[in-house]
């Protein structure tokens, strides 16, 4: 046997998980994609989110709201192994309303959080005095605010080459530019083709996005993906002036103002377009006039991985057990807990009860 | 240390670089000007406060970002010098009004 483990995809999912699994002492492979795979970990926003998650689902909110609390000591411990700064900070986040009907709407959506986690989530409804007490930068136009204190930011690129960084020390064999044909065998036994070369592992888990659909169907798995561009923006960098992360508006710690975002269903084109751009930008501005002039440097779109019900999926294949599958379109929040708990569920050590129900028996009835 | 190589044909023009008066040929860049005034560091990074110099002169590396007329962060090498124009030093992110 080459490897314990191979994990298919090494964005933030897989080396996540690659991370937690390689931390307790298993052998592992990740077999990652080229440059010109889909990259939604290269493209993101660099939110770790809470409010309004799983509103609608008490598992997912649940879940979001542990993947936060684990974060500070995540953060801490891969930063320090890897000298790399996050830029991670939990000032908690805002999520701004420009009329009456939109708070309320927000109100109704975050007391669904704090009543499916017994309290825990909490928050608190600005309006617009109590806000611009807070961002003395924000327009007449922005009646209020949601604000929770569990939510934070981080920077995703520096994330991501974090893990990279962590994965490398824990001599996980990383393997770029791979296309995998074939996935064969079951728990125990598995044999992974990729670019015409044969690896055998224990386990085989696959976290390749929008990949996953393909790849789940050699390990008997129905993975249903959805695929939603998002665009971004990124200006020159100014003097902070924004400590809350927003949903449209966060400052990065290196003080660039990243600018998002979009719902498109376009299929599998990352692209950009200058109509959509300018409505993003026009609603920036919108909340913080000042903006009109300050410079973008960069605009790009990239494809979100969304499952039918938004919800993550954490499988194991029942017919070629040891195959498992992670699809979730919030690698980001949720790497603390790919690092954690589900490395743990896939090596056998730990079964939440919260993790049965993101299988995809939901999405199939 | 720099110094062009013939003079220009299409003259000079006068430009206030940190406060002070230089004559710079009319055709080249703001960065090459910077280059050719012994300027030194056009800038200090917001990270880290290092200075830097103008480094790829094709609008890529950003490296060359100063303070043109005013207006912060610009690509000194994207923008071709004119009578008067002011050129200051970019000393960390960028200060705007109302921010």
């Amino acid at each position: 046997m080459d490897q314990d483990c191979i994990v298919i995809g090494g964005g933030l999912v897989g080396s996540a998980v690659a991370y937690g699994l390689s931390g307790q002492n298993q052998k592992v492979a990740i077999l990652d994609g080229g440059d010109r795979s889909f990259r939604a970990s290269r493209g993101n926003f660099g939110l770790v989110w809470v409010q309004g998650k799983g509103w609608d689902y008490p598992p997912y909110a649940q879940w979001c709201l542990k993947a936060a609390n684990l974060w500070p000591e995540f953060s801490r411990q891969l930063g320090e192994e890897t000298g790399t700064d996050l830029c991670y900070r939990r000032n908690g986040g805002m999520h701004f309303c420009v009329n009456e009907a939109e708070l309320e709407e927000r109100r109704k959506i975050l007391e669904q959080n704090a009543l499916h986690t017994d309290g825990e989530f909490q928050y608190e409804m600005l309006d617009h005095a109590a806000l611009a007490e807070k961002v003395p930068q924000i327009s007449n136009a922005v009646v209020g605010a949601s604000y929770s204190h569990l939510d934070g930011h981080v920077d995703p690129l520096s994330l991501l080459h974090a893990l990279h960084q962590g994965i490398n020390r824990q001599d996980v064999t990383y393997v770029p530019s791979q296309n995998v044909s074939e996935i064969s065998g079951k728990d125990g036994e598995f044999r992974v083709v990729s670019n015409g070369k044969t690896r055998s592992a224990g386990k085989v888990v696959l976290c390749a996005g929008l990949g996953n659909q393909r790849l789940g169907e050699m390990v008997g798995m129905n993975i249903p993906v959805v695929v939603d561009r998002g665009q971004l923006m990124i200006t020159e960098r100014i003097k902070p002036f924004l400590d809350w992360p927003t949903l449209h508006v966060r400052q990065t710690g290196e003080g660039t103002v990243q600018i998002g975002d979009s719902h498109e269903k376009v299929g599998l084109d990352d692209g950009t377009d200058p109509a959509i751009l300018q409505k993003i930008v026009q609603r920036a501005v919108l909340m913080f006039p000042f903006l009109a002039r300050v410079r973008l440097v960069r605009a790009w779109g990239a494809l979100r991985i969304m499952t039918p019900d938004g919800n993550p999926i954490y499988q194991q294949s029942e017919t070629c057990p040891g195959a498992y599958a992670v699809t979730c379109h919030s690698g980001v929040t949720l790497a603390a807990i790919h690092a954690g708990t589900v490395a743990e569920w896939i090596s056998g050590k730990n079964d939440d009860p919260l993790l049965s129900r993101f299988g995809t028996d939901r999405l199939h009835v | 240390m720099f110094k062009t190589i013939e003079e220009p044909a299409e003259g000079a023009v006068e430009i206030l670089v940190e406060g002070v008066a230089h004559r710079v040929p009319a055709n080249i860049s703001v960065a090459a000007a910077a280059l050719l005034c012994g300027l030194g560091s056009v800038r200090e990074t917001p990270v880290s406060g290092a200075g830097r110099l103008p480094y790829c002169m094709m609008g890529v590396c950003f490296d060359c970002l100063m303070k043109i007329n005013g207006q912060p962060n610009q690509r000194a090498c994207q923008v071709t010098v004119a009578a008067d124009m002011t050129v200051e030093r970019q000393l960390g992110a960028a200060e705007y009004e109302d921010l």
